[in-house]
């Protein structure tokens, strides 16, 4: 018993591990707010001398050294469009039927599970090879054999498959902040509905989804804006070098502004003369993606008031 | 309603087993009895809400009106509409007051605005809130007091005009002031309507209702007039919870 007992003293130290933890993980957030600081600071600072209105406005010019990076921009905006439009219904469908319809024991729902989590896991080149493989070879040269005589139309890289490539990198992500965002729902709210005479349906789209949303919408966003810069999946699939003209159709080429960092840093045949352009446009891809963020931030402290005022 | 052989399990755990009660129409039933009886197992198999937890098994018989709710055929959510429930912590959707109330009538395919808000109206009357949010109705109803939320989602449930309102506990979470308008509330829908109400507290089983039943470990037994059931019991058990000797 006198072993265990403590030292009858008040004045020094014995939490000499507490100082070192607080030390060692102050430090990491110095460092990482620091290699921060610094990307965006460069990225800033270089770009922002290029960031002029003709530069968001126009087209490259004199084998990319000038002019601006309008369809590269219209290109990433349509692309994610098209993405969001594809893979937002399927993800939340999907997370819907994963907790309100399968009962967690049934197999097919630990199926949907494992291929979800592991699909998050797959590198995104992969996604790109299998848009080429399955989009473009399979199903587009499908397409032109029966619709158009054999002829190439959408059995060639463009906008459309792109879009689908990309939905499937973002679908797990959505799927599983649905599925977070709908089981955070409290059960009660359920019963209160069900108990009203409501079908399983009207519970769902009347009290679910809409006291989900902030989530659903927050962690969409979030996939989104991580899909919009990604350049691998697009790459075989329907991404241009550089195009006279922007994309009208579903199964037209087009630019994108990640692809045209890479095509400035790696492509050109002057680098001194692409360097303004480059970090231009690199800012213009981060404030892109910036703004998707924010609005992200926006609507989740807009739904934390909201459930607070519910406490 | 009637229930006859009633049994409810849990997987293989028996919750309830044998319950044959009847509730008579338009009076007040209460349900008293130590914790883990049953008490909430048994309201929730008067409008099929156990059918929404995973592994319960019913069997026997309930009745509404003559006919049997577990019976081939019958869709769950047409009972819960004869059938409303509130529960022990009252559950405002977030939604304005007004739409917590109407949500019911929606629901059930409703259109006409005015039918809707006089219905409104009329519940939250009937509920002793109309007085309070005649002016917010377009505010959450996540604004309201505990005991407001509470008769809020009484008159939700009493907007849809049910014939049976299950009550389960409807204030154990309140303050005595509180307490002490559900209470009025309920005593005031005596007559009007049949309603069947859990309770841990013996003073308030006295007070508004016209039977009390009495459940120990998953078995009614006792039930009758609560003037009998608190002051002349024929069972040595009831007389044991009720003089406070155990639960
Ligand atoms: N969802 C469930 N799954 C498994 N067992 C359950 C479930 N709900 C209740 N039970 C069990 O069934 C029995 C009866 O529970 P019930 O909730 O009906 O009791 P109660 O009388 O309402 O108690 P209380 O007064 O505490 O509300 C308890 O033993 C409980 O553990
Ligand atoms: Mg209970």
């Amino acid at each position: 018993m006198s072993a265990a007992a403590p030292p009858r003293r008040l004045v020094g130290t014995v939490r000499h591990g507490d100082r070192a933890l607080q030390t060692v993980t102050l430090g990491s957030v110095v460092l990482i707010l620091a290699m921060l600081v610094v990307l965006l600071g460069d990225v800033a600072l270089g770009g922002a001398r290029t960031l002029t209105w003709e530069f968001l406005t126009a087209a490259p010019r004199d084998g990319m050294t000038a002019g601006g990076v309008f369809p590269a921009i219209f290109g990433t905006v349509a692309l994610t469009l098209l993405m969001t439009l594809a893979a937002v219904p399927a993800g939340v469908a999907t997370a819907i039927y994963l907790t309100e319809f399968a009962s967690t024991e049934s197999r097919l729902a630990r199926l949907i599970r494992v291929s979800v989590s592991n699909l998050a896991g797959v590198p995104s080149i992969v996604f790109g090879l299998f848009g080429l493989g399955f989009f473009i070879a399979t199903v587009g040269k499908a397409i032109d054999g029966v619709a158009f005589g054999g002829q190439p139309t959408y059995g060639k890289p463009c906008l459309l498959w792109s879009s689908l490539t990309l939905a499937i990198l973002t679908l797990p992500v959505v799927v599983v902040a649905t599925e977070e965002a709908i089981l955070a729902v409290p059960r009660e709210l359920r019963d209160g509905s069900l108990a009203l005479g409501a079908t399983r349906m009207q519970t769902i789209l009347r009290v679910v989804l809409p006291e989900a949303m902030g989530g659903i919408l927050t962690g969409t966003i979030l996939a989104v804006s991580r899909g919009a810069g990604e350049v691998a999946p697009i790459l075989f699939t329907g991404v241009a070098y550089y195009l006279p003209y922007l994309p009208s159709h579903l199964n037209d080429p087009f630019m994108s502004l990640g692809y045209h960092v890479y095509v400035l840093a790696t492509q050109s045949p002057d680098v001194d003369r692409t360097k303004p352009l480059l970090y231009g446009t690199a800012l213009v891809l981060l404030i892109l993606t910036f703004l998707l963020n924010l609005a992200a931030i926006w609507i989740r402290s807009r739904t934390r008031r909201h459930s607070r005022a519910a406490a | 309603m009637r229930a006859r052989d009633l049994c409810v399990r849990y997987g293989q755990k028996v919750a309830i087993k044998d319950v044959d009660i009847d509730v008579h129409t338009n009076q007040v039933l209460a349900l008293i009895g130590p914790s883990g009886c049953g008490k909430s197992t048994f309201l929730r198999s008067l409008n099929r809400m156990n059918d929404t937890v995973p592994g319960v098994s019913v069997t026997g018989h309930v009745d509404l009106d003559g006919e049997p709710i577990y019976g081939p055929n019958v869709d769950p959510v047409l009972v819960r509409r004869r059938v409303g429930m509130v529960f022990q912590r009252s559950n405002p959707f977030p939604k304005s007051i007004f739409e917590n109330v109407a949500y019911g009538l929606r629901i059930a395919g409703m259109r006409e605005r005015d039918v809707i808000a006089e219905r409104v109206e009329r519940a939250l009357r009937h509920a002793a809130l109309w007085d309070e949010v005649k002016d917010r109705l377009p505010e959450s109803g996540l604004g309201l007091s505990g005991g407001q939320q509470q008769r809020l989602c009484i008159a939700r449930a009493l907007a849809v005009e049910p014939e049976v309102l299950l009550m389960d506990e409807p204030a154990s979470a309140l303050d005595p002031i509180a307490t002490a308008k559900i209470e009025d509330l309920v005593a005031d829908l005596r007559g009007e309507l049949t309603i069947v109400i859990v309770t841990h507290n013996m003073q308030q089983a006295a007070r508004v209702s016209q039977r009390t039943g009495f459940f120990y470990m998953g078995r009614l037994v006792e039930v009758g007039e609560t003037s009998q059931v608190f002051t002349r019991p024929r069972e040595r058990e009831t007389e044991d919870y009720i003089t406070g000797r155990f639960g």
